[in-house]
């Protein structure tokens, strides 16, 4: 255990939860991360199919790291990639079929989602599998939390509800108070992340551009 | 015809692919600092998007949708290869940019040398693949549709990253508090326009 978990894995587990954050420090992965982020359930179910897919696929790139030719590697990245997400979102549409639907498009552009390229060409390419597989979990609930986060404001404020759930009593709603339909347009998506992004940077002096 | 017009016109404004997909993002937000370069990048967007779209819409029509490959032999008629969809469009896209870049570089080395740089980055800008999974989801009639939202989604998003680049430039001189800068403040920009773009919501022709 203690090998498995050494002070370097540990480093490359945590640093992407806060510090060397996917999302709001490395800009890679904005690009899905923003649109499935209405509601809770899709918002977990996207996080999670991407921490299955940057673990393994960085697995598989570091297994094949010295037998891929260097000029042909991004078209290898992207086959390996494009097969781990084929699986998953069969695997979705078979046992998740709503949430399916309601991700539509996105689950597809896993492929294309710059935290796997970017992953896969900083840290597979160069590393054991152990320690990539840790980076690509670590990297992916990076991606999900902060997730997790949007969707949490967008949700509550949005519909009064959190997974389905009502939170906000009817009594509430009889007293005068409405939902904030703009926040479940994709402009407060934008909006969100941004605060997200403010209080971590307030909070961490060294991460501020400038 | 007229709904040609009509997918072209509501590709740039009303589902334009940065302000309502947020498809394309990364490379937006990276490039995004200057004018020239991003005009750059946005023309080689158009380029690529409106080749490889209709390549890929006649790849989905007569190779993978259900049934497509009946024009083979009526006995492939129930064969449903659309599993395979994401693999052939991101080779089709990959193939694509590289021979798309190797065209230029022959016969246009000005363009070539302006484009340069972005045009092996593109391969893997998600409004291109986007496009690609869009088009399989809304079952256009003919190629010509397929075309035309090709290249209205690729003016969209060139409008979107110049449009940008020229706030961004002038944000230089402004006085944003510390931790907002950079990042923060780029994406309230981004959100301030999305929210000037809703106005064209429910637009037709």
């Amino acid at each position: 255990m203690s090998k498995l978990f050494s002070a370097k894995t540990k480093e490359v587990f945590l640093g992407p939860l806060s510090k060397n954050n996917p999302i709001g420090v490395q800009v890679l992965g904005i690009c899905s991360a923003l649109a499935v982020t209405a509601k809770l359930e899709p918002a977990i179910v996207m996080g999670l199919s991407v921490t299955i897919i940057v673990a393994f696929s960085n697995v598989i790139i570091s297994l094949l790291r010295n037998t891929i030719p260097n000029r042909i590697r991004i078209i290898v990245q992207l086959v390996v990639v494009a097969a781990l997400v084929t699986v998953v979102s069969e695997f979705l549409k078979a046992f998740a079929y709503d949430v399916s639907v309601q991700l539509s498009v996105y689950i597809g552009l896993i492929i294309t989602n710059c935290i796997l390229m970017g992953r896969l060409e900083a840290f597979a390419m160069s590393n054991k599998p152990w320690e990539s597989f840790v980076d690509g979990l670590g990297n992916g609930f990076g991606y999900a939390v902060v997730l997790i986060i949007v969707a949490f404001f967008r949700e509550l404020l949005g519909s009064g509800t959190l997974y389905g759930i009502r939170i906000i009593p009817q009594a509430v709603y009889d007293a005068g108070y409405m939902n904030n339909g703009l926040m479940l347009m994709p402009p407060m998506a934008l909006i969100i992340l941004a605060c997200v992004i403010w209080i971590h940077r307030a909070k961490n002096k060294d991460l501020q551009e400038k | 015809m007229e709904n040609i017009a009509n997918i072209f016109v509501k590709s740039i404004f009303v589902d334009n692919m940065i302000f309502a997909y947020f498809l394309g993002m990364c490379s937006y937000l990276a490039v995004s600092k200057n004018v020239k370069t991003s005009l750059g990048l946005g023309v080689a967007v158009i380029f690529v998007l409106t080749i490889t779209l209709p390549v890929n819409y006649l790849l989905e029509n007569f190779v993978l949708k259900e049934g497509a490959l009946a024009w083979l032999s009526p006995g492939l008629a129930s064969l449903d290869l659309s599993y395979l969809a994401f693999i052939l469009f991101i080779a089709v896209i990959a193939a694509m940019t590289q021979l798309v870049e190797m065209v230029v570089e022959k016969f246009t080395p000005s363009l070539y040398a302006s484009l340069g740089i972005f045009l092996p980055l593109i391969a893997v800008n998600c409004a291109i693949m986007g496009g690609s999974l869009f088009m399989q989801q809304r079952a256009f009639n003919n190629i010509g549709e397929a075309t035309s939202y090709a290249l209205g989604s690729g003016i969209g998003w060139m409008l979107a990253i110049v449009g940008l680049a020229a706030i961004r430039e002038k944000m230089e001189y402004s006085d944003v508090p510390k931790p907002l800068r950079g990042l923060g403040i780029t994406f309230i920009t981004v959100a301030l326009m999305a929210i000037a773009f809703l106005a064209f919501s429910g637009l037709k022709i």
